[in-house]
């Protein structure tokens, strides 16, 4: 450029020079232009990264749990003092034999005198308050233990369980913290001898809600989410192929499919909240049915998964090219054979991965959940769709709201399972997709 | 019989026609005449003409039967419960005593007729606890109901069971091979189909009729003049016989609801955006295929995770950084907490409708203005944008819809005070906030401060909708403007 602008007369050099600089000045602009698309597509993608690590870095830690691991004397003059050794026998009577074995075993492992009742709490106060139903029932299911002395796995506070982790720091002032000097002595010796270790948190996958958090899991949220995907999978998957198929192959265009369209896509952006208070006045104020029952819970899900499935249908059934049609016509099938011999089975793999998608999109679903009650506590695992159930996502909520640290942490295990199954199932979605896809 | 036992008998006996019908017109067919229809339809035929009126007869009646009993109870309970307007305790009151006669022995039932015995205590050893001890009229009443129900029971077993063998009786004997089987079939299966194809109306007037008939009647204690245009959020919980109601005003909401949307689309529109632009304009096939995807996984993510993220490190972060240096504020909970998380995630909206759009804008037009000399950014802003800037529009207008309805984000992240204040850093509350406060505990479906959550709820309803339907609109509009 600036070789060949020297050759031309003077008065047109200052013009290419002008229009020169000119071009630089547009370069420069195009070079800030995309380097603010290069920003903006870092930030979004800083984002994922950042609230995944939040998650995780807050949460991986909860997979492990503190145990004590005393070395308990089962005792048969204080567990059946009356000589009946059968379960039923173990779970009457007074509770309180079974905090003797605990404190007993502790005594031997700590070397506490046994007239040093302060010392017994201090040592007690580490061990879980669910220690001796825990116990008990252990007893109960194996009444082959009693006379024996054998090992037996306790849980250590949800604080004793922070502490070990080192979220509760001892450099802390004493008064500050609900581990007191006297404790972390009794820790350091536990730890020494190796009675307090950190195990694999199973925990975690088989409770169900408890205010004490080294006993609060989500297996019971788990499995109200699952009878929940139950009722959502059986009601929405038929209903939501049927009336696709309808609009789709069937139905004339006018005025009255046309709304049904327009109606369909707007109910895909409806506030999911909305849907919980249809939930809560039909289903629960007119119909009568229970509260915090999955039940519930899945007829409200279906209706929010519902748009969603029959637009994905809808764009499978689309997708199969008219030749299909006219060929399956042409041989002389009728048009409801044509459509269920011929057009659906070719449409399957996209109403699978419609379905699979609406599906994990129900699952982390939370705010409807939590208009019709799904928000309970709920201890016990629910056996049939009218018993009351929580939901990995309303569970997580409940314990967002928990102040203490060892909820925080399990909070965001929770979260991480919840991603895990919403993972898979994506994943199934994508592989599907990609194994079955087809170009016409 | 139990409804469960009924739909048991009945599809085992829809099977037996199916195969009967099959097996009849096989045969029919082996003796030499042409059939109409393939064999299968001769057997979903039967089928469906078993199936279908026993159905139809088992809906009505299980529908029917707790009116009815509801109306036997009423017509026992004596004149001064019914004018004294206690009415549905006192039902509540005579079903349980029912409930109790249904589980006690027969001698504890004889015990109970002759009054020998109390029957709350029999009850209760049945597992049953009653609030007081039973009244003569509750005995009668549930006397009564159970009589009737027991009545309506054997009806119902009755009415389906002769509807099964009548309809299977009638379909097996009209088959011939004249009898057009598939077309009768296929009327029923369109019939079905266009029935599932109208929930989703079903839906939105289900939605409209039940948020709109308790709206209604909160509207009826408080009017509507008062909601709209007040300024005080003040519900107070009603006191057990205090007729002291509050004030609902839903104008702090709606500002705390309009400035957290609008952060959430200052975050989300330049971020969406020009992602959206580099995207589909200058990354490579494998940048795109790596981000895009990306980008995507927000839109997948529960909002309750967004919810705690926001609550545990967006909140601190704003709250050590920003509002306590200011000194405007000194909580995690506040407008730009939930706005910036809430925009976090409807950055994916924003950027997979623009991505759309802006592919969808014809190459010519590009290739016009770069041969015309211009740079790419400028054939971007100045052919590319504007060409595409309705459906734009539109997307952003659906991501804002997204922002104005979420819940979980503001629940957990903008604080449960309603202020009408411009400092970004102070707690603020939205329309859907105040939905789940009214309507998590105790209910009553009588009081306003239950029944408010349903007119924020037909508000909020009629915002989005509004906004959805001028969305789409605009972007249906664009998608043909190219095709």
């Amino acid at each position: 450029m600036t070789e060949a602008s020297a050759a031309l007369p003077a008065a047109q050099a200052t013009v290419v020079r002008k229009i020169d600089i000119g071009l630089q000045r547009r370069y420069r602009a195009e070079r800030r232009f995309r380097a603010y698309g290069i920003v903006a597509l870092s930030i979004g993608i800083a984002c994922v990264v950042m609230l995944f690590s939040s998650i995780v870095s807050r949460g991986y830690t909860a997979f492990e749990q503190t145990r004590v691991t005393l070395l308990v004397d089962f005792d048969p003059k204080v567990i059946a003092p009356n000589g009946d050794r059968s379960p039923d026998a173990v779970m009457s009577g007074d509770a309180f034999r079974f905090d003797e074995l605990i404190s007993t075993a502790l005594q031997k492992t700590l070397d506490i005198e046994p007239d040093d009742e302060d010392g017994l709490y201090d040592a007690l106060d580490l061990l879980s308050k669910g220690s001796t139903p825990m116990l008990r029932k252990l007893i109960a299911d194996k009444p082959s233990l009693i006379g024996t002395r054998s090992a037996v796995d306790f849980y250590a506070t949800g604080d004793v369980d922070a502490f070990i982790k080192g979220t509760i720091h001892a450099d802390v002032p004493e008064s500050q913290r609900n581990i007191k000097d006297r404790h972390i002595k009794l820790i350091d010796r536990l730890e020494n001898t190796g009675t307090m270790h950190l195990a694999f948190n199973t925990g975690l996958f088989t409770f169900g809600a408890s205010s004490r958090p080294e006993l609060a899991g989500v297996g019971v949220a788990a499995v109200g989410s699952f009878m929940m995907m139950l009722v959502v999978l059986t009601l929405s998957l038929p209903l939501g192929v049927a009336g696709s198929i309808y609009l789709e192959e069937f139905a004339p265009k006018n005025r009255w499919t046309d709304l049904i369209e327009v109606n369909i896509n707007n109910l895909a952006a409806v506030p999911s909240i909305v849907y919980g208070m249809l939930g809560l006045a039909v289903f629960i104020n007119f119909m009568h049915l229970p509260r915090s029952a999955s039940l519930v819970g899945g007829l409200v899900l279906t209706l929010t998964t519902l748009p969603t499935i029959i637009i994905t249908t809808r764009a499978a059934l689309k997708a199969v090219p008219p030749s299909i049609r006219e060929a399956g016509l042409g041989i002389g099938a009728s048009k409801m054979q044509t459509v269920f011999h011929h057009v659906l089975p070719l449409a399957v793999p996209g109403i699978l991965t419609g379905t699979i998608i609406g599906l994990a999109h129900a699952l982390g679903e939370t705010a409807p959940l939590l208009m019709i009650g799904m928000k309970a506590f709920v201890v016990n695992y629910p056996t049939t769709p009218f018993d009351p159930a929580t939901s990995l996502p309303t569970q997580i909520f409940m314990w967002a709201t928990e102040p203490e640290r060892a909820f925080s942490e399990r909070t965001s295990a929770a979260i991480m399972i919840l991603l895990a199954f919403l993972l898979a199932m994506n994943s199934i979605a994508i592989i599907l997709r990609r194994a079955f896809e087809r170009r016409w | 019989m139990g409804p469960l036992t009924l739909i048991a008998l009945i599809a085992g006996l829809s099977l037996f026609g199916f195969f009967l019908g099959r097996w009849k017109s096989i045969a029919m067919a082996g003796s030499g005449a042409p059939l109409h229809s393939r064999p299968n339809h001769y057997g979903s035929f039967v089928l469906v003409w078993t199936a279908v009126p026993a159905l139809v007869v088992l809906t009505l009646l299980v529908i029917a039967r707790p009116l009815i009993l509801d109306q036997t109870i009423r017509s026992h309970l004596p004149s001064d419960i019914v004018t004294s307007g206690d009415v549905s305790l006192a039902i509540s009151g005579v079903e349980q005593v029912a409930d109790g006669l249904k589980a006690v022995t027969p001698d504890e039932y004889e015990n109970i007729h002759l009054g020998v015995v109390s029957a709350r205590r029999i009850f209760a050893d049945h597992g049953i606890p009653l609030g007081g001890d039973v009244s003569p009229y509750q005995l009668t009443a549930a006397i009564a109901a159970n009589d009737t129900e027991r009545l309506i029971t054997l009806t119902t077993t009755t009415a389906v069971v002769g509807a099964l063998a009548l309809g299977l009786f009638l379909a097996f004997i009209r088959i011939k091979p004249r009898l057009r089987a598939r077309n009768s079939v296929e009327r029923v299966v369109l019939t079905l189909l266009i029935a599932a194809s109208t929930v989703a109306i079903l839906t939105t007037v289900g939605i409209v009729l039940s948020l709109l008939f308790q709206a209604l009647q909160f509207f009826s204690m408080v009017s509507p003049i008062n909601f709209y245009f007040g300024t005080v959020w003040d519900p107070r919980f009603a006191a057990a016989g205090s007729s002291e109601s509050g004030q609902f005003g839903i104008l702090p909401l709606a500002w705390g609801t309009a400035y957290i949307s609008l952060f959430a689309l200052l975050v989300a529109v330049p971020i969406g955006l020009l992602s959206a632009i580099y995207m589909a304009e200058y990354a490579s096939p494998k940048v795109r295929a790596i981000s895009k995807p990306t980008l995507e996984i927000l839109a997948g993510i529960p909002t309750i995770v967004y919810g705690f993220f926001a609550l545990v490190t967006v909140g601190p972060m704003i709250r050590d950084y920003l509002a306590l240096p200011l000194g405007l504020g000194n909580s995690g909970n506040n407008v730009v907490t939930a706005g910036v998380v809430m925009g976090i995630m409807i950055i994916p909206y924003v950027s997979s409708l623009s991505d759309d759009i802006i592919t969808a804008v014809p190459r010519a037009m590009r290739e016009g203005s770069l041969g015309l000399g211009a740079t790419r950014s400028e054939t971007i802003k100045r052919v590319v944008l504007p060409a595409a800037l309705p459906g734009i529009v539109g997307a952003i207008l659906l991501a804002a819809s997204r922002a104005i309805g979420e819940t979980m984000i503001v629940v957990l992240a903008a604080g449960v005070a309603a202020n009408l204040s411009a400092n970004p850093f102070a707690e603020m509350t939205t329309i859907t906030v105040k939905i789940v406060n009214q309507l998590t505990g105790d209910l009553e479906f009588t009081s306003p401060q239950t029944l408010v959550a349903f007119a924020l709820g037909i508000t909020l309803f009629v915002i989005t909708l509004g906004l959805n339907v001028i969305a789409l609109t605009i972007v249906r509009k664009y998608r043909e403007q190219y095709e």
